[in-house]
């Protein structure tokens, strides 16, 4: 903002400290509301069982790990340890297939011109618009003839083969803004395409593809819905298809156990964003992922 | 992978021992005449795009058109005794099939209440930040983080004892004395519980307006401020007309979204979308109807009217636009 309205500003009926305290108030407070229900689910991990949901405030006199401990091994016969393992697993998996998959899409359609190339890309984009209700049932079977039922491969394969076209749309936006000075040289030096691809644009992209790979996670961690039509054997559940589980069998006994590991789950993905916020928000802000 | 123009990379990885890795040498092979730039770069465009096309034809376009032929027969899982049954399962639905129409209630009242609602909250919030706010990245950061959980098992787990009857909200009602109830239990509130949870996730259109705000040009408030408009004229006259496109464009990513809202109300009702159907959104119905019930010809029939009421509602949306959304280079 120009000082030219700050000035107007400061000269306005209202002081203006007094007008931005005013909007500070209101935001703390607003992300105060925001964030109560995700405190509240810390503390009520932490808090004796007994105690457990009939506190409202978030203080903890007197904190206890018993909810981990009984909340680690309350579903299936191996407990969280597993989920947890076949989560990342899966996550690392689709991670590197979104990398390799979109990306090699991406430099075809950011920067080779080839015949078809516009239409190919329309189709791409159209896919983001899709929704995959439409694909589930005939997947399904595919994916069930080819005896994959209860095995990763379902939630994994496709991320091989550029499905998210959200990501491949976000990797030509940023290849398509390497300068063509850059590649011209590589190729006067006698580099071809994969040469190029691999040791100049790659390299250079890593803020895009790290955006790619956070996101790869945390949507492949929270997914609910695959996991659930394809995974059918307790020892392959992962932590969303766990807590759900959870939440039907506990009744009303174990909610600290619940809340223990709900909070597990969300750590990861929480960790993620921290640790590469202004990527992830910048992505959002050129993308519109979300 | 084609190993078009590896011509003098002296590359060993992935070469060795393969003719092909030597297929732009002129020197081995005079005879064949070396291809022309455009040739290289449409054989190295497909051979890039191989992944894309096998993944779009083996496991989009096909299914996808699977799923149409699907939606015309009585298929459950055999194809021993599949029937063709033409419009069958469309007439079923729109004539006979009460939860269908109970499901389609449900899921327009969620996306048309709450989508506004949370982009309306979305617009204030980026509006308020805009404004050269102190810790704005940490703003920023709190009113995010809802947006990146709120498909999570565990916020959907927290929601149900949220709104529950011991609830975390009924403890705060009860403190300035109102008496709660089980809102996630009750037909009449169980639905809008569900709506909060989705104006909750208000950060991630938030994002994509503050990157809008930032974009519309200082030179046109001071103009304004100058010429004596007040804030809220500014607002109106400057703000959203330059920021509409950025309003159409969260507008049509939240009402797809909405359209497909599954795990938050799967987890929050129950699985069955009780009570009384009042949380019966489309895609779980869908999902019982294909996943419970094996009827996969009808639930492929749901999917494509799903399908098509998606792409109408963003047609409508877009078409709306003509009216209300200005882009910079017309008058």
């Amino acid at each position: 903002m120009t000082s030219a309205i700050s000035i107007r500003r400061r000269q306005g009926t209202v002081p203006y400290v007094a007008r931005r305290t005013f909007i500070h108030v209101g935001l703390i407070g607003a992300a105060f509301a925001m964030v109560y229900p995700l405190l509240w689910m810390t503390s009520t991990a932490f808090r004796p069982s007994e105690q457990a949901l009939i506190e409202d405030s978030l203080w903890v006199p007197s904190p206890t790990l018993e909810n981990f401990v009984g909340g680690w091994s309350a579903v299936g016969q191996h407990g969280f340890g597993v989920f947890f393992a076949n989560s990342l697993i899966i996550s690392i998996l689709v991670i590197i297939g979104n990398l390799l998959s979109c990306s090699l899409a991406a430099y075809a359609f950011a920067r080779l011109p080839f015949k078809g190339r516009k239409i190919w890309f329309a189709l791409m984009i159209g896919t983001i618009m899709l929704p995959i209700h439409v694909l589930l049932i005939p997947q399904y079977l595919l994916f069930n003839s080819l005896g994959w039922v209860d095995t990763f491969l379902p939630l994994v394969v496709p991320k091989f083969l550029a499905t998210e076209a959200f990501f491949v749309f976000l990797l030509v936006q940023f290849f398509r803004l390497i300068p063509h000075e850059l590649t011209e040289a590589g190729r006067i030096d006698g580099c071809g395409h994969p040469r190029i691809f691999a040791q100049l644009i790659l390299p250079l992209s890593v803020p895009a593809l790290t955006t790619a790979a956070a996101f790869s996670f945390i949507w492949s961690w929270n997914d609910f819905l695959s996991p659930l039509i394809y995974l059918t054997s307790q020892d392959n559940y992962t932590v969303p298809i766990a807590l759900s589980l959870f939440v039907d069998s506990t009744g009303t006994s174990n909610y600290g156990g619940l809340f223990a590991m709900s909070l597990l789950s969300l750590l990861p993905v929480i960790g993620f964003f921290l640790a590469f916020q202004k990527l992830l928000l910048d992505g959002i802000s050129t993308t519109g992922i979300k | 992978m084609i190993d078009t123009d590896r011509s003098s990379t002296g590359g060993t990885a992935s070469g060795t021992g393969r003719t092909a890795g030597s297929s732009g040498g002129s020197s081995r092979r005079p005879a064949r005449k070396p291809w022309t730039e455009a040739q290289r770069s449409t054989a190295a465009g497909y051979a890039f795009l191989t992944p894309w096309l096998v993944g779009f034809f083996g496991i989009t376009l096909m299914p996808m058109l699977a799923s149409l032929v699907l939606s015309f027969t009585n298929f459950s899982g055999s194809f021993r005794n599949v029937e063709w049954i033409g419009l069958e399962n469309y007439r079923l639905m729109f004539t006979v099939d009460p939860a269908f129409w109970q499901s389609v209630r449900v899921t327009f009242a969620y996306v048309l209440i709450s989508v506004p609602i949370m982009l309306v909250f979305a617009l204030a919030i980026a509006t308020l930040l805009n404004k050269g706010i102190a810790m704005l990245g940490l703003y920023r950061t709190i009113f995010y983080i809802p947006s990146l959980l709120g498909t999570s098992v565990a916020v959907a787990v927290l929601w149900r004892f949220v709104w529950g009857e011991t609830g975390l909200l009924n403890g705060v009602l009860s403190v300035v004395g109102i008496a709660g109830r089980s809102w996630i239990g009750h037909p009449d509130t169980a639905l809008f519980t569900i709506m909060v949870l989705n104006v909750w996730t208000f950060g991630a259109p938030m994002i994509i307006f503050l990157a809008g705000l930032r974009q519309v040009p200082a030179d046109l408030y001071e103009a304004a401020a100058l010429d004596g408009a007040g804030r809220w004229q500014r607002f109106l006259r400057i703000t959203l007309p330059s920021i509409s496109p950025v309003i159409l464009f969260n507008g049509i990513l939240s009402v797809i979204g909405g359209f497909q809202a599954f795990t938050q109300v799967y987890v929050v009702s129950g699985g069955d979308g009780g009570p009384a159907g009042s949380t019966l959104f489309y895609t779980l119905l869908l999902y019982q109807r294909a996943f419970g019930e094996l009827r996969f010809g009808y639930a492929s029939a749901m999917a494509w009217v799903l399908l098509l009421v998606i792409g109408a509602a963003t047609a409508a949306v877009f078409a709306s636009g003509r009216f209300w959304v200005f882009y910079g280079d017309e008058k």
